[in-house]
């Protein structure tokens, strides 16, 4: 293409010929073509409204989704409010135990510290989730139960312990969704003391049930690995007790 | 303690610090670049706390030395309630005691045979040995003193898989009899059960199943360490100062310190269990 825009040769025999020979035809059309490419890219690039296969729109953390759902938001910070979801749920939940007169001496003031330590773990993760994700923050849910679920020692032994090995399962499933090590820290750092909860209130369920309960679907199995649960899966557990509807469909996913 | 100031101040000067830390071992990788970079913005000491809180201990970012660290350990485990079942003060116990040592030895047993699948199955050779000293265990002249070890050794293993947690970050599946394991979720799901064990044989013991520091072996060593489990900061968080959380609500720096388990590095965990091993 280049030679059609050369000057010709500037002695005697080539003065009279036109300074430039005009572009072919079909060279004409290659660069009309490239033009109109990169304007069309340009114009793209301007388009607000354009889709972006690479990094979709992903929900950020408290926002609410299209059938009216609160999202957890994506990625770490849809792991952190996920676990803030579930530290509310337990906080609130050993919180009216603790006030409660069901349960009494040793057992009442063992029930009254770990409402202290779920409480602390709920306040921890809104301190840090407000921090690290200015706006993204859960909001306060509001937990519902059975109806009955405080009435009795039976029934608040059983409900913590589906809140305790839930959220065991909860955290054992999140840790490989964390990106940030020092999230993934945090998490072991609190699964190991529900791990210690879930221990303890299954022996008060059932002296040695601490790992096994003789149900493998349910316990520690043959391989000495303990429960573990998808969001998915412990979001619809959890979501029986939470007013609010959940959407954990981007816990861990990134841009 | 502020790993998440540390962690957004690396990103202020590196903005792709959170994909580039996926691995202990990308992160020396990109240390030296990085490093240029953070040390005008906050010199080494930043990078120095980094290291301490988010990898702490992490001498080798190699998942093969991980996972036998963590067979190591629990060979240890195994042959020491293996030799409380043989010993002479086991008979004795009620069935409930019996029943509880049993359950966790089996525990352990599994443990042994899943890393050492899991370490062959990522190509590495799997530790062996590892018993407990004979000559340490026949010091325990009672059950109740065998228990004390048994608690020791439990919550260190906690605390040493607590530790290990973001080197196997990001490491892919193995495959062990058809079955895909994930790595760091098959150690967070033995480091559970560790924690499990450890709150029984606390409860047995007479203690909290979790450590308020009032226990009677809360003083040990086991319980020390860079991060002492008395600890009651988290990420720069103050758990006890959380009534700025939540308005009129204080915490007990006893109840602030039971909420969080804490790690313990290799080196550490070195110190506590190497006099155990035969």
């Amino acid at each position: 293409m280049s030679d059609n825009l050369q000057p010709r040769g500037s002695d005697d025999a080539t003065f009279a010929q036109p300074l430039y020979t005009p572009i072919k035809r079909r060279s004409f059309f290659m660069y009309a073509g490239a033009t109109a490419g990169a304007s069309a890219l340009v114009l793209a690039g301007c388009s607000k409204d354009s889709p972006d296969p690479v990094k979709p729109n992903l929900p950020n953390g408290n926002s609410t989704t299209a059938d009216g759902s609160i999202s957890l938001g994506s990625g770490d910070v849809g792991v952190l409010n996920y676990a803030y979801a579930l530290e509310q749920l337990e906080a609130d939940f050993y919180a009216k135990v603790a006030a409660g007169s069901v349960l009494s001496g040793a057992e009442l003031a063992y029930f009254q510290q770990v409402a202290k330590h779920e409480a602390i773990h709920r306040d921890f993760f809104k301190a840090a989730i407000t921090r690290d994700a200015p706006g993204q923050t859960l909001r306060g849910l509001t937990p519902k139960y059975p109806t009955g679920t405080f009435d009795t020692r039976t029934s608040i032994l059983a409900t913590a312990k589906a809140f305790e090995d839930l959220g065991v399962s909860a955290y054992n499933g999140a840790g490989k969704l964390i990106k940030n090590a020092a999230y993934l820290v945090i998490a072991g750092q609190i699964v190991s003391v529900e791990a210690r909860h879930a221990a303890y209130i299954r022996d008060l369920i059932a002296p040695g049930t601490f790992a096994e309960d003789g149900n493998a679907a349910t316990s520690v199995n043959a391989q000495g690995l303990d429960l573990v649960m998808t969001p998915t899966a412990v979001l619809a557990t959890a979501q029986a007790f939470i007013t609010e509807k959940l959407d954990g469909s981007s816990i861990g996913v990134n841009a | 303690m502020n790993f998440f100031n540390i962690i957004n101040q690396l990103a202020e000067v590196d903005p792709d610090v959170m994909g580039r830390l996926d691995t202990r071992r990308s992160v020396f990788n990109s240390l030296t670049t990085l490093g240029k970079r953070t040390a005008l913005a906050a010199g080494p000491a930043l990078l120095a706390s980094f290291f301490t809180k988010a990898y702490a201990g992490t001498t080798a970012g190699d998942p093969k030395e991980v996972f036998n660290y963590a067979l190591s350990l629990e060979l240890l485990e195994a042959d020491f309630y293996k030799k409380m079942v043989a010993s002479q003060y086991f008979s004795g116990q009620s069935a409930a005691y019996q029943g509880a040592i049993n359950q966790i030895l089996k525990n352990e047993n599994a443990h042994v045979a899943l890393l050492q699948a899991v370490v062959s199955g990522i190509g590495g050779t799997p530790v062996t040995g590892n018993a407990f000293s004979t000559t340490v265990f026949n010091g325990l002249g009672s059950f109740a003193a065998q228990l004390e070890v048994a608690q020791l050794l439990e919550d260190t293993g906690v605390r040493a898989y607590k530790g290990r947690a973001g080197d196997l970050l990001g490491i892919a599946d193995v495959t062990i009899g058809g079955t895909a394991y994930n790595p760091l979720e098959t150690a967070l799901r033995i480091h559970s059960v560790e924690a499990r064990h450890a709150a029984h044989i606390r409860t047995m013991r007479g203690q909290t199943p979790w450590i308020t520091g009032s226990g009677d072996k809360d003083s040990q060593p086991n319980y020390a360490g860079a991060i002492p489990e008395s600890n009651t900061t988290q990420s720069g968080v103050s758990l006890i100062a959380a009534n700025a959380i939540t308005p009129n609500t204080t915490y007990s720096a006893a109840d602030a310190a039971a909420s969080f388990d804490e790690i313990l590095t290799p080196t550490e965990v070195g110190a506590l269990v190497t006099p155990l091993k035969q």
